[in-house]
């Protein structure tokens, strides 16, 4: 039997299972397969075996746009120098209700 | 009581052809594990078979009881010769390459889909409620076997030719699954199944929708079909098979892992 090692991957697909209705659809992890539907069966036979999903969504990889890490600095910390950005900075009235 | 005997005979018989049918592609199934074309792939095969192993561990007891010989699912899968295997010789045919399995995993996954919601009904509780419970798995081997026959047909021209000689050589096999004899009158006359025979239109259709969607030629149906596994005249493959399967069973009785 002639078995040549694959010189090409198939494209990569990110997997998120929703595990109850309702729920978000968390990020489970990837497969490789050559087109959508594959994706969806590989990506059920990896992350799905035992029955812990209702819904799985395959997104490829190559169309997720990403903050990179180098820009964390200046993406994420000026929140944490503003204190009137976070909830806490306010003192909720006496007399409000149903907030 | 003879009578009854009969019956219990009868049933047993049938629910080895069932049960042998799933042990044995499973089996073969199985045998890609570790040696899948891709990581992905290797898990779905290795799924299928776990499936199908599963089912004829369920069949397997059943039959067990009804022989009432005391014998388990284990002593049915691993002390029995291959004469007494009741599974489609089909089933027991080498892996072969991709598209061989793949091929051979969709004409009998078909051939499952239409049997198993006509077992659902059958008279039989015991057996119905094995058969109802088998459906969703085996929708789901029908789905994951077409849609590779398409990709591998509308593919590239190795995965073709690949996947039309398995077709070809798997057609003389395929008889066997619609083959009506005294057993499987006795048993539909008891409202416990139907006539195989009566599934094989629908069968056709499906399986040559999906073979001409995948730009593939439907082997010609007048040829020779091959008989005798429903009566434990095998090939010289299930030999081979059985000597894998069964050797730790039998090396170790009783052996636990």
């Amino acid at each position: 039997m002639e078995e040549k090692a694959l010189d090409t991957q198939w494209p990569l697909w990110e997997v998120f299972v929703q595990h109850k209705t309702g729920q978000p659809h968390e990020h489970a992890g990837s497969v490789h397969a050559p087109d959508e539907e594959i994706a969806l069966q590989n990506a059920r036979d990896v992350y799905s075996r035992r029955g812990e999903a209702v819904s799985i969504w395959v997104v490829p990889a190559n169309l997720i746009t990403a903050s990179s890490p180098s820009d964390s600095g200046p993406f994420f910390d000026p929140s944490n120098d503003k204190i009137y950005r976070h909830p806490q900075f306010y003192k909720v009235p006496r007399g409000v209700k149903n907030l | 009581m003879a009578a009854q005997d009969k019956n219990n005979k009868d049933i047993f018989e049938y629910l080895l052809r069932l049960a042998d049918d799933r042990l044995i592609i499973g089996h073969r199934l199985s045998e890609w594990c570790g040696h899948g074309p891709i990581v992905e792939e290797d898990i779905a095969l290795a799924n299928i078979a776990l499936d199908c192993i599963g089912q004829a561990t369920n069949l397997l007891k059943l039959a067990g009881e009804v022989e009432g010989e005391g014998r388990g699912e284990d002593d049915l899968a691993y002390f029995r010769e291959a004469i007494d295997f009741r599974n489609l010789i089909m089933a027991e045919l080498p892996k072969g390459d991709f598209a061989f399995t793949i091929a051979r995993q969709f004409l009998y996954s078909a051939y499952s889909y239409l049997l198993l919601p006509k077992l659902a009904e059958s008279k039989y509780e015991p057996l119905a409620a094995q058969a109802a419970k088998g459906l969703k798995e085996n929708q789901y081997h029908l789905r994951h076997s077409s849609e590779w026959i398409l990709r591998l047909g509308d593919g590239t021209q190795e995965s073709h030719q690949r996947v039309q000689t398995a077709l070809d050589d798997l057609w003389m096999y395929t008889g066997e699954m619609f083959e009506h004899d005294d057993l499987e009158q006795q048993l539909v006359k008891e409202g416990i199944t139907v006539k195989s025979v009566e599934l094989k239109p629908e069968w056709k259709k499906m399986v040559s929708d999906i073979i001409s969607q995948a730009t593939l030629k439907l082997p010609a149906s007048d040829i020779y079909m091959m008989s005798g596994g429903r009566r434990g005249r095998h090939s010289e493959h299930l030999g081979h098979l059985l000597s894998e399967m069964q050797i730790l069973a039998r090396s170790f009785p009783d052996a636990k892992w």
